[in-house]
Parts: structure tokens; sequence; C-alpha cells
């Protein structure tokens, strides 16, 4: 009954989701500029990238829908499921996987590549969250280490890969979550100790399965002089493409550093600098509003959830997406070293952009149901 | 309510809180990322913006056209023709090794070559060029190859080109690529790696009229190296033309003559200096020289044992032989030493220090004055003189006729022979001088060297009475510009003072030389000759050199004529060297005989007329001159 009820009210939307909408519609459209910009110039045989782009938002559209209007509570019960799936093809992608650029990441379907890590992001939230709203949460053993174990598989298998980026992902999702559920106060000085010495340790587990080039994209970050093998020459190619876009910008198609290729992965993880090069500071001003805006309002659902696990999804969301967003600009303004974290909603890529409207589509389905689930 | 529900709603309401948290560092992180962009793209944004621009465009060298190069008569004896150059740049190259593995499979390219030319200093952003040449094949397999060649880059340009293949090689030279130490030059300054220049002959004494002047062109390039688009054009400056002295049909003749005999063969208009015909064999082919060369190919032509590279007529030296006798002649007279009264008795041989100096002539030639002594070539007569003259007053007079010096002439690395003397044994050997090698000098023989060159410059002055001109290979440069052509003067050298007798006497036995003596051969139907014979004996001989043909061809002696005609009023002097051919009579003086008559059967200099039934592409020499060209 209080289904039925619900049904009849997602057919009618308020401000806040017209907003919301328009938000997300905006950062894609800046997405399929900037990968059409990019790619009009490259003699690509078959579909264009952005024609493929479009095509990826429709199918994350249809995502979007089927997250938005079925109840995030009977979502929540197949998280276990769903992760344990995922697991399953973390696995086959590392025995069968398409290999590219010393990663193996991608799973082939048809004329298509699937990209699991992209979906372990939302379901390890998903899985998290009814984790931490249905277990009894006494100990820290229950708050902090048993939602480690179950993230761990995912890391090491995503770390094998090697996908340096998507196990960064995951670890500030597991961390965020316990920043705002798992944690007590003096559990958190606690952990920030054992953080602090388990450290060397981590690192050694990280950097051992690192590949030689992510250790020295890792190394030229920490260190210029390191790199004399042209390694930084990536993340050079991308601070002058920004750099060079001043306060204007170089206007549409006017981007030298990625028209002429200069600048590789324009299309993909790159997509940013691409866009600051052609639409300058005030361009990136706008940009930056815009996923402000998006996280803003999206703090705002987690704020007025009405329970727990709407909460706690919504809150690992948004760190999903917030780490994603921040990384990825980082690493192309030269802040952070280059790990291969796509820009949501803007970079090209399939996976990416399914999960990420999926993502968005489970946000909106938190807010719809606010207003009339209790009772 | 229940009670569980009660701690989840404190639990939501505590983590909610948190999630104000989230919020501020939203804003902190937003506001960081925007410093950051406002530090690269305002801050830094010129200097990005330098540097992309620095990323996009690469200057491109436009190389100039060479300029052209006729003969007197408007022949055109070098041009240029469309070729493919192959060009690397470094910059953009990723992998060197896979490249030039690629590069000597795709177009047969040596190894070790590309190897050397790709580690060249220089800068990494200009395009080095690795080979040209290329068959249009092979630029097109390039081509259909280019995105699996970053870097490389196949280029149409021109190519020098000689039309008439061998023909004045020495002469005309060839070019190649500027090398690392002639950049050093200042000559070489505004030049750089790739740049095409004369790397002999003409090409090189005058290759700042002819390589122009080099163009730039701003291109845009993506991150391949590829171009994309011109930005600015700066455009190239062909270089000036050439119009030589020399007649191309003498050449050929000279040329033809020689055949596959090693030597040379000169004449010089004796009224201006011009070279017109200047053959030296063995020879090369320019325009094999003048594209790349691998290794192997060069090393075969510097080891050649003919030494093709070696301009004869200018840096081979030979003992003059008896055409010295001319020099000790005029010694003689002008000293004093020898009247025309001065008689000498020739029995075959001259006894001295111990040993008998022979005459050429076996039975010898009786008693003889200074005339008969030159026509009949009496080496007894001049062992006689040079003996009385001593070797130093031989040297000086030799020094007066130009030996020992260069001529001047406007070709690299002349060479200047020898002029001994007592001083000078003492100087380059430390030895004393001894009496005996006075009387070799006395024939040209022992240590004295000419190139025949400086023996036309010695006939030449014979035949002005001690007047002449430097010798000249260049009559005239079009400046490609303006189209104006500037003409290049006769340069008349210091004249050499001697008694009108003197000459007189000389001019009478050197026709006498042809009409009765050693050069029976020469006597021309046409016009008369006058000359001189010489066999320059090779040092390993001497006392058996008349055993001839027996003797392997490397160890004859080296035949030469000295000659001028008409011999009443000079216009022509010719003289003829061929190695190892045994006597001048037989052997030299038919040869100068031909390339006089060739000259005087000739119309006199008149350009236009000159050059007909010649195959030539651009208009004459006269309608040049009035500057109604172009």
């Amino acid at each position: 009954m209080i289904d039925r009820v619900l049904d009849s009210r997602s057919l009618t939307m308020d401000s806040f989701d017209w907003r919301f909408l328009g938000l997300i519609a905006a950062i894609l459209s800046l997405g399929v500029l900037s990968i059409y910009s990019v790619t009009s110039v490259q003699a690509v045989s078959g579909t264009p990238m952005y024609l493929k782009q479009l095509a990826w938002i429709a199918i994350g559209c249809a995502a979007f829908v089927a997250m938005l209007v079925v109840d995030y509570h009977k979502i929540s019960r197949l998280a276990y499921v769903l992760y344990a799936l995922l697991l399953v093809l973390l696995v086959v992608v590392l025995v069968a996987g398409k290999t590219s650029r010393g990663a193996q990441r991608w799973i082939p379907i048809g004329p298509f590549v699937f990209q699991p890590s992209e979906f372990v992001k939302l379901v390890l939230v998903l899985t998290l969250a009814t984790y931490y709203t249905k277990s009894p949460r006494q100990g820290w053993m229950q708050r902090v280490v048993l939602p480690g174990l179950i993230m761990l598989p995912g890391l090491l298998l995503i770390l094998k890969q090697p996908d340096l980026g998507s196990g960064l992902s995951y670890l500030s999702i597991y961390i965020s979550m316990l920043l705002v559920a798992g944690m007590r106060s003096k559990a958190m000085g606690t952990l920030l100790l054992f953080a602090v010495m388990l450290f060397p340790f981590a690192w050694e587990l990280v950097w051992g399965s690192l590949h030689d080039y992510q250790r020295e994209r890792i190394m030229t970050f920490v260190d210029p002089a390191y790199d004399t093998g042209g390694k930084g020459y990536h993340g050079l190619q991308s601070r002058i493409a920004i750099g060079s876009g001043e306060l204007l910008g170089k206007g549409l198609y006017g981007g030298t550093q990625s028209q002429l290729k200069f600048l590789p992965e324009g299309h993909t993880d790159f997509v940013f600098a691409v866009f600051a090069e052609e639409w300058g500071f005030l361009g990136v001003l706008v940009l930056l509003g815009l996923f402000a805006g998006l996280i803003w309002l999206s703090l705002e659902i987690a704020l007025k959830a009405k329970d727990m696990l709407g909460a706690l999804l919504a809150a690992g969301l948004i760190a999903m997406l917030a780490f994603c967003l921040v990384i990825n600009i980082g690493m192309t303004a030269g802040l952070f070293p280059i790990v291969g974290i796509p820009l949501p909603l803007m970079s090209y890529g399939g996976s990416s952009t399914v999960a990420t409207l999926a993502a968005l589509g489970l946000l909106l389905n938190i807010k719809r149901r606010r207003l009339t689930l209790f009772y | 309510m229940s009670a569980q529900g009660g701690t989840q709603h404190d639990e939501l309401r505590e983590l909610q809180q948190r999630l104000v948290l989230f919020k501020i560092s939203l804003l902190l992180v937003v506001g960081l990322l925007a410093l950051r962009l406002w530090y690269l793209q305002i801050n830094a944004g010129s200097y990005y913006h330098d540097l992309s621009e620095n990323n996009r465009t690469r200057a491109v060298v436009l190389e100039p056209v060479r300029g052209l190069i006729y003969d007197r008569h408007g022949v055109l004896l070098a041009n240029n023709v469309p070729s493919f150059g192959l060009y690397v740049t470094l910059e953009d190259v990723k992998d060197r090794k896979a490249l030039i593995e690629s590069l000597v499979k795709m177009v047969g390219l040596d190894e070790t070559t590309v190897r050397k030319k790709l580690s060249e200093r220089g800068s990494k952003l200009l395009p080095r060029k690795v080979k040209d040449g290329l068959t249009l094949r092979e630029a097109a397999l390039i081509e259909s190859h280019r995105l699996d060649l970053p870097g490389v880059t196949v280029r149409p340009e021109s190519q020098r080109n000689y039309p008439s293949g061998l023909t004045a090689a020495h002469l005309l030279g060839y070019v190649g690529e500027v090398s690392s130490d002639q950049l050093e030059k200042s000559e070489y300054a505004e030049l750089h790696l790739g740049s095409i220049i004369g790397q002999y002959g003409v090409e090189r004494t005058y290759d700042r009229f002819l390589r122009g002047r080099a163009g730039q062109k701003t291109v845009e390039v993506d991150a391949m190296g590829h171009e994309k688009r011109t930005v600015e054009v700066g455009k190239p400056l062909a270089g000036d033309d050439l119009y030589l002295t020399i007649d191309a049909r003498l050449q050929t003749l000279a040329e033809h003559l020689l055949g596959e005999e090693f030597g040379a063969i000169i004449a010089i208009e004796t009224t201006t200096g011009d070279v017109l015909a200047m053959a030296s064999r063995p020879v090369f082919d320019p325009n094999v020289l003048s594209r790349e060369l691998t290794a192997k190919q060069w090393e075969k032509i510097v080891q050649d044992e003919g030494h093709p590279l070696t301009n004869r007529a200018t840096q081979g030296q030979y003992p003059p032989g008896s055409t010295f006798k001319i020099i000790v002649a005029a010694a003689g007279l002008e000293t004093g030493t020898v009247t025309m009264t001065t008689k000498v008795r020739c029995m075959g041989g001259f006894p001295f220090g111990g040993r008998v100096y022979r005459d050429w002539k076996e039975r010898g030639h009786g008693v003889m004055g200074v005339e008969d002594a030159i026509v009949d070539s009496c080496d007894v007569f001049f062992y006689t003189i040079g003996q009385r003259l001593g070797i130093d007053t031989m040297a000086e007079f030799a020094d007066r006729f130009g030996l020992g010096h260069e001529t001047g002439i406007e070709l690299p690395s002349e060479r200047t022979g020898i002029v001994p003397s007592t001083a000078w044994k003492t100087k380059a050997r430390n030895e004393i001088w001894l009496p005996g090698e006075t009387i070799s000098a006395a024939i040209g023989q022992g240590y004295t060297t000419v190139t025949p060159m400086q023996m036309t410059m010695v006939i030449a002055t014979v035949a002005g009475s001690g007047e002449s001109f430097r010798p000249r290979i260049v009559r005239a440069i079009k400046e490609r510009a303006t189209g104006q052509v500037l003409d290049l003067p006769s340069v008349p050298r210091p004249k050499l003072a001697l008694k009108p007798e003197t000459y007189e006497l000389l001019h009478e036995s050197l026709a006498g030389v042809v009409t009765r003596g050693t050069a029976g051969r020469a006597r021309s139907a046409l016009v008369q000759i006058a000359g001189k014979t010489g066999t320059a004996q090779t040092a390993a001989l001497k006392d058996d050199r008349k055993k001839g043909k027996d003797i392997p061809k490397k160890l004859r002696d080296h035949a030469w004529f000295v000659s001028y005609a008409p011999a009443e009023e000079p216009r022509i002097a010719v003289v003829v060297l061929v190695e190892n051919m045994g006597h001048g009579g037989s052997w030299a003086a038919p040869l100068a005989k031909q390339v006089i008559e060739a000259y005087i059967k000739s119309k006199p200099v008149e350009p236009v007329t000159a050059n007909a039934g010649f195959d030539h592409e651009q208009a004459p020499m006269a309608v040049v001159m009035q500057g109604a060209h172009d």
C-alpha cells in the first residue's frame, strides 16, 4: 500500500528534482561537447566517439530511471549478492579480460567492453550501507574491521589488474563510510594511530602491486627530478593544456594541445584538461560550480534522509563521486599523481557513465522516498 | 516506535551532523581546486600559453634552389632536378632503434650511416636529412607507413644534377651536405645541419653565390611531428647563376682525347686568361657524389688507385721534363750565360762527377746553338747551360715564371709544386745541394715538380711576351633576385719583363719544335702551332727508359706538351700531360694539336651563334648580357 502511494507520487516532480536533473544534464552536455571537440579531428574509423558516448548516456538514463523507481530498500537486499557477483566478474577480468596499456580491466561483450570495477564502486557503497544499517555495531571489530574485510577482496582484485585509481576509490568509500557511520570519537583516535602505524605496511602492499609505469608516475610526482625518461610528459602536457587556456580559453576546437594530440587520453581521463584549454578559467569556474552544486544537492538528500540506510547510501555515493571528481581534476592540474580515474559524467566510457548515472538515480530515489516513508 | 527505532534515530542524527563536515570540506576542496586552476590559467597562463605554442609550431627551413651553371656559350652544365629526401625529427622519434630498423628495411639504408646521422649534433626539433634521392616507390612506401614512423617525413626537394654527366667534373665539382666541421667556419655561419654546399670545384669556390639563402616556414605540427598547417612563410632566395669561361665542346673534346689514359689537358685563352677547357682523367661522377653515398661507396672512391678525386690539372705535380728547358733557356739568355753564338757539342752524354749524364739521343746532336737545342730538345746543351747557371739562378727564373706558386685559379686546393734550390734543400731536407743535382734540374728532372696549370701559365706568358692574365673560370654571375649580370673582369698578372730578344728567340725556337723538331706530330695544316715537348721520367727507371714497351705501364714516363697558337699572334695556350705514356712528342703533342685546331675552326667568340647545335635550356649568354633575360 505504501508502495502504491509512492508510485503515484513518483510521477510528479518538484523544483529540487529539476535542479538535480538540470545539473546532471548540463555536465553531461559539456562532457559530450569536449569529447566531440577532441575527437572530431582524429580520423577514427567507425562511429564517432561522441555518438558512442550519447548511446552510453541513453543506457545510463535507463539505469538512472531503474535505480529511481525501485525502492532502495529493495535494492539494498540484493547488495551482498550483487557484490559477490561483481567479485566473480573481477576474477573473470583477471583470467580472461582484455589488456590495454599493461592493465587488464575489461570484459569484452560483443562490440563493447565492460569494466566491472566501475560498478564495484556503486555496489560497494550499497553493501557497506546495508551492513551498517542491518548489523549490530558494538565493538570496533564490527564497526571497522568487518567492513574492511568486506572491501578487501574487491581492493585486492582491483590492484591485481592493476587499477590504482579504482583501488583508491574503494579505499575512499570505505573510509568515508567509517567516518560517517562506523566510528565513535574515541575509536576514531585509535584508528588514526593504527593507520599511522600500519602505513608502511600498507604502502609496501600497494607499492609492491604497482606496475613500473605507475611507480614512475608517482615518483615523478613526488620528485620531478626523477623524471629522466620523459615520464612526466603526460602531466606536463596536461598542465600546459589547462594553463594555456588562460581566462577565456581557446574556443571550441581551438585547443591545440588536445587537437594536435600533445595531450594523450583527451577524451577519457584528461577530458577536464581539454575543457579547461578550450573554455578557459571562466569555463572552469562554471564547470566547478555545476559539480559543486550537484554534490551540494546530494548532501541535502543525505541530510534529509529519513532513515539510516538512505543517509548512509547517500553519504557513500557522495564520497564516491566527490573522490573521483577531486582526484581527477587534481591530477590533471598537477596536484596529484596521475592514477587513471575518470571524471564523472564527462570522461568518455560506458561503464563509468552508466555507473555514475545509476548512482545519481539512487540518490534521487532516496530523496523522493523521504517524505512518505515512515509508518 | 520501538526502542531500537529511537537508537536508530539518534544515530541518524549523529550521522547527519557529520555530514555537515562533508559540506564544509566540499566547499574547501572545490575552493582549493579553483585556486590551483587560477594559478595555472591566470597566474602562469601566459607561460603555459608560450609552452603550448612551442609545442604546436615548428620552424622548417626552406632550402633555396641552387644557382645554375652554364658554359661560355650558355650550355647548361649544372641544374637541379626534383627528388625526394627522407628526414627525421629526433624530437618526435619515440623508439630510435626500431626506427632505424624499419628504415633499413624499407629503403635499404646503411645502418651505420643512419645511426651516425641521427647522433650528430644539432637541434632535435629540426628535421635532419637521412637520405636523399629516394625513388618514387620508396617515397610512397614511407608515406603509406607514416603513422608507424613518428618523426619521419618525406619532402620533395631539388637535387643537384649535372646533365652532361662526367663532363668537366673536376672543374664543376659536386655538392654535399655541410659537415659539422664546416659549420664552425664563418663562411658557412648562416647554414644549418643538412644544408647543401659545394664541396669541390667551382661549386665550392663560388658556393656563396650559388647556394642562395634559405627561407623559413612556421608550421603547425601534431604530437607525432606531422605538419598540419602552415602558419607563416619566409621565402627562400634562389642562388645566383654562373657563366663559366669553359667551352663545353673543347672540354668534351679534351676529355675524349684523354680517353682512358690518366692525365690532364688545359686550354686557356691567352688574351683573357679564360680557361676554355680543363680535363682531368680519371674522373668521378658528380651526379653520384652529389647524392648520399654509403660509407662503402665513398671508401671505394677514396681508395681508387687512380685517385679520381684529384684534379690533375691543378693538383697533379709532375717533373716538368724538357718543358723546363724554356725556363733554363730564358735564364741563360737573360743572364748572358747564353748568347746567340753559344755553341755546345753534344756527343750523346755529359760526363760529370764520375758519371755520364745521357742525352735522349744516344749518338748525340752534334754542335748545337740555343735555338736548335730547344727545337731538338738537346739534353747535353742544357746540362752545360744549367751547370753554368747554377741551381739558384734557375730557381730564380722558375720562380719568376710562377713555378712554386699558385696560379690563383679559383679552384680549391691548388698545389704549388717544388722549385728546388740550395736554400730549399737545406730547409726541406736538411741536406747539402749536390752539384750533380743541378745537371738533372737543368732538364726538368730531379726534385722539380709542377702542375699542368702552372706550365699553362708559363707557356701563356711566353706566348704573350711576358704579358698574361690570371686564369679564370667564371666569366659572369647573374644575380637571381634582380636578373642583373655581373661581368667578372680579366685580371692581368704582373708582366714578366724579359728582353724582347729573349722572347723572340723563344718564339722562334718553339715554332721550330713543331715545324722541324721533336713535336712534328703537332704540325697542323690549319694553324701554326708553337710548343715544347717534355718527357718526365718516373723516378725508378732513369737509365732504362729507352726500353719503352717492355716497361710496366705504371713506371713509364709522363708525356708533356706545352703549346700555343697561332704562333704569330697567340690566342690559345694548350698544355697536355699524359701519365705513363712515354715520349711527349709522340703522345702529348697530337692531342694538343686537335684541341687547337678545334678552337681555331670555331668562330671567334660569338657566344650566340657559337652554341648552335647544343641542347641548352636557357637563353644564350648574349641575351643575358643585354638584361633581357627572364
